[in-house]
């Protein structure tokens, strides 16, 4: 059984625990064990993201760190999460400056330089596990569902710090869909932006985009809509206004490996 | 004693406005052996090359040093003076104080103090000029020009009628190229077969043009004025001898499902086809990849079809060697993929089509006769918006850097011609910039707008949603009324840039010629010698060298071919004798030079040496070519024991110069 430490981050605690749970139970049944490390603590959310601001990446460097000196690689499942710590990942390891304000400020016994390796999920899924031996450990495939991957806007960009798959034209979800037994749903909105942390301010907007999205899908034939992102699945279940079904990817998996009665107990 | 003469320029200002170009005369008038300096305003001029004359006469100079532009610009105007006087050419040393001081430099007292250490280092060098003679070498009187589009034909046709042989290798079962499947040309809407296929039929019939169709070049070597080419006749499975092009195996073969190219894809063709009705030559090709005989050995329709017996399962691929003179790329262009643009559905939807597609959906020889019908349902769109600029000036890794230059011409075409066949569709252009530079081409924009009401909107398109109702929902955004729109289209067209074709980039390696970043070929000059790339005898016709319309790329092609022809003409040429030499008492054999010459120059014999104990040793040594060697100087670098030098920058003269820098 291999071992990856892992981040749930800290909606995963309370709103999004179906992302959670499921996620640590399929892995199980996948032979991967998920460690948490001890003293995790919010990422920060996509506000982070702002080029000239240490203080609000620490949070990341700190899991990062961690997982180096666990010796492993780090997972992470939510998409605002996985978009924060491989972007810090990947500007730490590129530039000079402000990796060494982050190690000033940090002190950590060893500089931390970017060593860490981030996998989502889904990558973990392809890259560790890989589809094809995900396929044949499906004892429940899903068959006959149309489901609609949703990757919203931060799964994917910005491209080249998140090296996960093309963001205009992706196929990680869909091969997903496919090794669960399930036929995917292409659909144009599938990588837009479901009106993300604007919700908060201005309800009508976000309302606006993931209504676009949910008729998309459904115009398009689905069945459901998967997501790996615990704001996209609230704008869409709750700002929308659609009666199609949205789930996170993991609860399907758990479903397909046959999990699911026992996993959120 | 030598006997130097020193020439410092002024060029006007832009060499005296930076370093003082009377103190470079006066702090080199005391180099040793140099008996005259002066300054000149323009000294490339004919009065400056009088000075220079008179000096090496009044002096009798041994050599002389030009302190002016790079020698690439005036070498060889000072070479000529030189030799006018009655001094060998190769006395004469260049320091460029233009491009490498005055134009990068801004303090007076820096750039004269190079300017001097410059030309101090001119005058070390010229202390070891020897003189040198240039050797002459015959030019052979073919040309091959590669690529068969409109480019190449019109190249080829030029050079036939001033009487020499040329050959084109053309990588398509036909010549035509890219225009044989455009429908009208901009900016007068003649129609492009009728222009073009009465030049494919010149060309065939002309006996001193020979088409090689369906062949690639795989191997060039020689040099200017004597190239040896290898072609590979790719096997077509069909004897051109025997072929008459009645097309009657086409209508046969059972194979039909095979993707038109012709046709972007639009329709199918049959696994052994002519890929359109006034394809030259006519002959029929077997596509191996769909045809039943060759893959199960079960059929074979066609041979028993072929009244002629052209048929021949067991053709192989054959190579031919030719020589030429002079070679001239016409290797032309390609439209990217857009898979990096899936924005625009292009991938999802049948109905968002690129705009070549739309050329061949439009064509009277097209899948649906002329009539323009969507894709997806063969129903008649009503509403068609256009999208510009996909994938051209484009900042990121996804498209390419440059304007594709032809797009806002022929989406103004596209827009024109739908608007006056189909009134009542609709159809909006969505752009960045209209950019019709050209004669008659403004006008021909202007006459979209106005006379045919296309929508034009600055701006750019976001997103393209397919719909189950078969419609596209695109979404963009108008930049000057500063607001988002929903358009309902039936279809959308995207103008994708246009790349070099991918075969240019080994070709270029084979060539030895220079490419940009874009794989577009270089020219020699890119005001003064368009047409010329940088290695001699090879010439840039079309589209290879950048984007260009119809009109331009039939003048460049005439262009090269007039260029090829003042080479063709010369019996001789004069070789560059600056050209490598081994010393084979120190060469010890090792072959390091014949690996890194990019020329093939060098060549190891084994010969008789006497050795210091007076008995005789067979020694294996390198030998150079001198009518190969272009004096690139890769080798003397390469050799581990100093046998090679370059004649004219000699180890020993290049150290000299490096020794009067650092003193």
């Amino acid at each position: 059984m291999e071992t990856f430490t892992y981040y749930p981050g800290c909606t995963l605690r309370n709103k999004a625990k179906d992302l959670d749970e499921y996620a640590r139970a399929s892995a199980k049944a996948l032979g991967i064990e998920l460690e948490e490390p001890a003293d995790w603590q919010c990422c920060g959310g996509a506000y982070t993201t702002a080029k000239d601001e240490i203080a609000t990446k620490l949070s990341a460097v700190r899991v990062l760190d961690s997982a180096k000196s666990a010796g492993r690689p780090l997972v992470t499942v939510c998409s605002a999460c996985h978009n924060v710590i491989k972007q810090t990942n990947y500007d730490i390891s590129r530039d000079a400056e402000m990796a060494a304000k982050v190690n000033a400020y940090m002190q950590l016994d060893t500089p931390y330089n970017g060593e860490t390796t981030v996998y989502h999920y889904l990558e973990l899924l392809r890259d560790v596990v890989g589809f094809d031996k995900l396929r044949e450990k499906i004892t429940n495939p899903l068959a006959g569902k149309k489901i609609a991957a949703y990757y919203g806007c931060l799964l994917l960009r910005p491209a080249k710090a998140l090296a996960m798959d093309d963001p205009e034209n992706p196929t990680i979800m869909e091969d997903f869909i496919r090794a669960i037994g399930a036929e995917p749903v292409i659909y144009a909105q599938r990588n837009e932006c479901c009106g993300g942390y604007i919700t908060m301010e201005d309800k009508a907007q976000a309302a606006k985009r993931s209504a676009k999205i949910m008729d998309c899908a459904q115009d398009q034939g689905a069945d459901m809509i998967i997501t790996a992102c615990p704001l996209c699945m609230y704008n869409l279940r709750k700002n929308s206004g659609s009666e199609l079904p949205v789930y996170y990817f993991t609860e399907l998996l758990a479903e397909a490996l046959g999990l699911k009665e026992g996993a959120n107990e | 004693m030598q006997r130097i003469g020193v020439f410092v320029c002024h060029c006007g200002t832009n060499i005296a406005a930076t370093v003082d170009v009377k103190a470079v005369a006066e702090a080199l008038s005391h180099e040793p052996g140099v008996v005259v300096s002066q300054d000149y305003q323009y000294m490339c001029s004919e009065s400056g090359q009088n000075l220079v004359k008179d000096a090496i006469k009044e002096h009798k100079l041994t050599g002389i040093v030009i302190c002016s532009c790079s020698p690439r610009m005036h070498e060889n105007t000072f070479r000529k003076a030189a030799a006018a006087a009655g001094l060998n050419p190769y006395l004469v040393e260049i320091a460029n104080v233009r491009e490498q001081c005055s134009w990068i430099h801004k303090d007076i007292a820096t750039a004269t103090d190079k300017a001097v250490i410059l030309g101090k280092a001119a005058v070390a060098k010229v202390h070891l000029n020897a003189p040198l003679t240039s050797m002459e070498s015959p030019v052979v009187k073919r040309a091959l020009v590669i690529g068969g589009g409109i480019a190449g034909i019109q190249t080829a046709l030029d050079i036939a009628e001033a009487g020499f042989d040329v050959d084109i290798v053309e990588k398509q079962p036909t010549i035509g190229g890219k225009m044989a499947q455009i429908d009208k040309t901009f900016p007068t809407l003649d129609c492009a077969a009728c222009i073009l296929t009465p030049k494919m039929v010149e060309a065939a019939q002309n006996e001193k043009i020979h088409i090689h169709s369906f062949s690639e070049v795989t191997d060039v070597k020689g040099f200017v004025g004597n190239f040896t080419v290898t072609i590979k006749k790719k096997a077509r499975y069909v004897d051109e001898t025997k072929c008459t092009g009645c097309g009657l195996c086409t209508e046969k073969c059972p194979m039909k499902k095979v993707p038109n190219e012709f046709n972007m894809g639009l329709d199918n063709r049959t696994a052994i086809y002519i890929p359109f009705a006034q394809a030259v030559p006519k002959v029929a090709t077997i596509d191996p990849n769909y045809c039943l005989m060759m893959k199960t050995g079960k059929c074979g329709v066609c041979s028993k079809m072929c009244s002629v017996g052209a048929i021949d399962y067991k053709q192989q691929d054959q190579l031919i060697e030719e020589k030429y003179g002079a070679i001239v790329v016409a290797t032309g262009f390609n439209p990217i993929k857009l898979d990096k643009f899936d924005e625009f559905a292009y991938s999802h939807s049948p109905d968002v089509v690129t705009s070549l597609e739309l050329e061949r959906l439009m064509n009277a020889a097209g899948p649906n006769g002329g009539t323009l019908l969507r894709p997806s349902d063969k129903k008649h769109p009503h509403t068609i918006v256009f999208v510009q600029c996909v994938g051209s000036r484009c900042d990121d890794e996804k498209g390419k850097p440059y304007c594709s230059k032809i797009c806002c011409m022929y989406t103004a075409k596209h827009a024109m011609l739908i608007r006056e066949k189909y009134p009542d569709t609709e159809v909006y252009v969505f752009y960045i910039d209209v950019r019709t530079p050209g004669k008659n081409f403004d006008e021909f924009y202007r006459r979209a707008v106005e006379q045919y009401n296309v929508h034009y909107i600055k701006g750019m398109v976001g997103k393209v949603t397919p719909k189950s109702d078969g419609q596209l929902d695109v979404q963009a955004s108008d930049l000057l009324a500063n607001e988002q729109l929903h358009i309902n289209a039936d279809m959308v067209v995207l103008a994708a840039a246009i790349e070099p074709d991918k075969t240019a980039r080994p070709l270029a390696t084979m060539l030895t010629t220079q490419m940009d970043t874009n794989d577009f070929f270089t020219e020699a000059h890119p005001k003064l010698r368009p047409v010329e790339s940088a290695t001699a005898g090879i010439f840039l016709s079309g589209a290879c060298q950048g984007p260009k319309d119809i009109p331009e790329t039939v003048a460049q092609a005439s262009a090269a071919a007039a260029k090829a022809i003042g080479l063709l003409c010369k019996n001789s040429i004069t070789c560059n004798p600056c050209v490598a030499q081994s010393d084979e008492l120190m060469c010890n054999g090792c072959s390091s030079c014949e690996k890194v010459c990019p020329y093939g120059a060098i060549t190891y014999t084994d010969k008789e040496f006497r050795m210091p104990d007076r008995t005789t040793a067979i020694r294996r040594v390198a030998s150079v070519n001198p009518a190969v060697c272009q004096g690139c100087g890769a080798c003397t670098v390469a050799c581990p024991s100093g046998a090679m030098d370059l004649k004219g920058f000699s180890n020993s003269q290049i150290m000299a110069e490096v020794d009067a820098i650092c003193k």
